[in-house]
């Protein structure tokens, strides 16, 4: 072995021992992980959809009357439809991690989990509210 | 150099994740579901065209479509590590995940930009 205490990418292979690829499919824990894990995928079909928005309003009121019958074919309504159940549970999940990821501090006090989240929930209420708004009016 | 930039990424990771927090239930709800199903009306090509063109509404957008892309690439490359085991594999997985969320940020970039 070498000296010194460095970062090596592999455990030497005698404290190695398998594990199955579907590991996570051994406790409903480690699935929720996973699928959370997943949400990212979903997550950037999202944005890719909204690019593709973008794309064919500017390229005129044909491209967009095109991506809006797309959007109407069964195939993209069901993927529409799983993508909004993951896109929640990433919320969802994001959300309630944050009174752990940031601690706010008020007067020397720490503020209470619940406040934390219940400004979280308002505000995603409040823009959610605000977007529907905006894009109701046309 | 991945992992001097480790920092900014994990920045560009939680940003992308808190916006697709708030916005992306809600777009999804209605630009997937509630207008194509005809729950709701869909807004006539004019009044988006109108606000599109607007500064604030492509500085919007570029956000929204953006750093979720990059919440996307950082998420999904620890997914493929500890999923499917490619740690051997991981300047491969961050170069085409950091690669495609860079490449679907400059076409956020340059439709937004070019819109007319």
């Amino acid at each position: 072995m070498s000296a010194g205490p460095h970062y090596t990418l592999y455990h030497p292979r005698w404290y190695r021992h398998r594990v199955s690829v579907w590991w996570w499919l051994k406790k409903g824990s480690y699935a929720l992980f996973v699928l959370r894990e997943l949400t990212s995928v979903f997550v950037a079909f999202v944005a890719m959809v909204y690019l593709w928005q973008v794309r064919a309003i500017g390229q005129g009121p044909e491209a967009y009357g095109q991506f809006l019958a797309r959007l109407k074919t069964p195939p993209f309504l069901l993927l529409n439809a799983i993508t909004f159940v993951f896109v929640l549970f990433h919320a969802i999940t994001w959300l309630n991690l944050t009174p752990a990821a940031m601690v706010v501090r008020l007067r020397g006090k720490r503020v209470p989990d619940w406040a934390i989240l219940g400004a979280n929930y308002a505000a995603w209420l409040l823009l959610s509210i605000a977007v529907a708004f905006v894009l109701l009016r046309g | 150099m991945v992992q001097r930039i480790t920092p900014l990424l994990w920045l560009l990771f939680s940003a992308g994740g808190t916006v697709a927090a708030f916005l992306f239930p809600i777009h999804l709800f209605l630009t997937g579901l509630a207008f194509p199903l005809g729950w709701l009306e869909t807004p006539r090509f004019e009044f988006l065209h109108r606000l599109v063109m607007h500064p604030v509404t492509r500085l919007y957008l570029f956000v929204l479509i953006a750093l979720p892309l990059f919440h996307w690439a950082h998420r999904f490359r620890y997914t493929l590590y500890d999923g499917l085991q490619l740690k051997h594999l991981t300047e491969l997985i961050a170069v085409l995940c950091y690669g495609a969320a860079l490449l679907g940020t400059a076409a956020a970039a340059y439709l937004l930009w070019r819109i007319a």
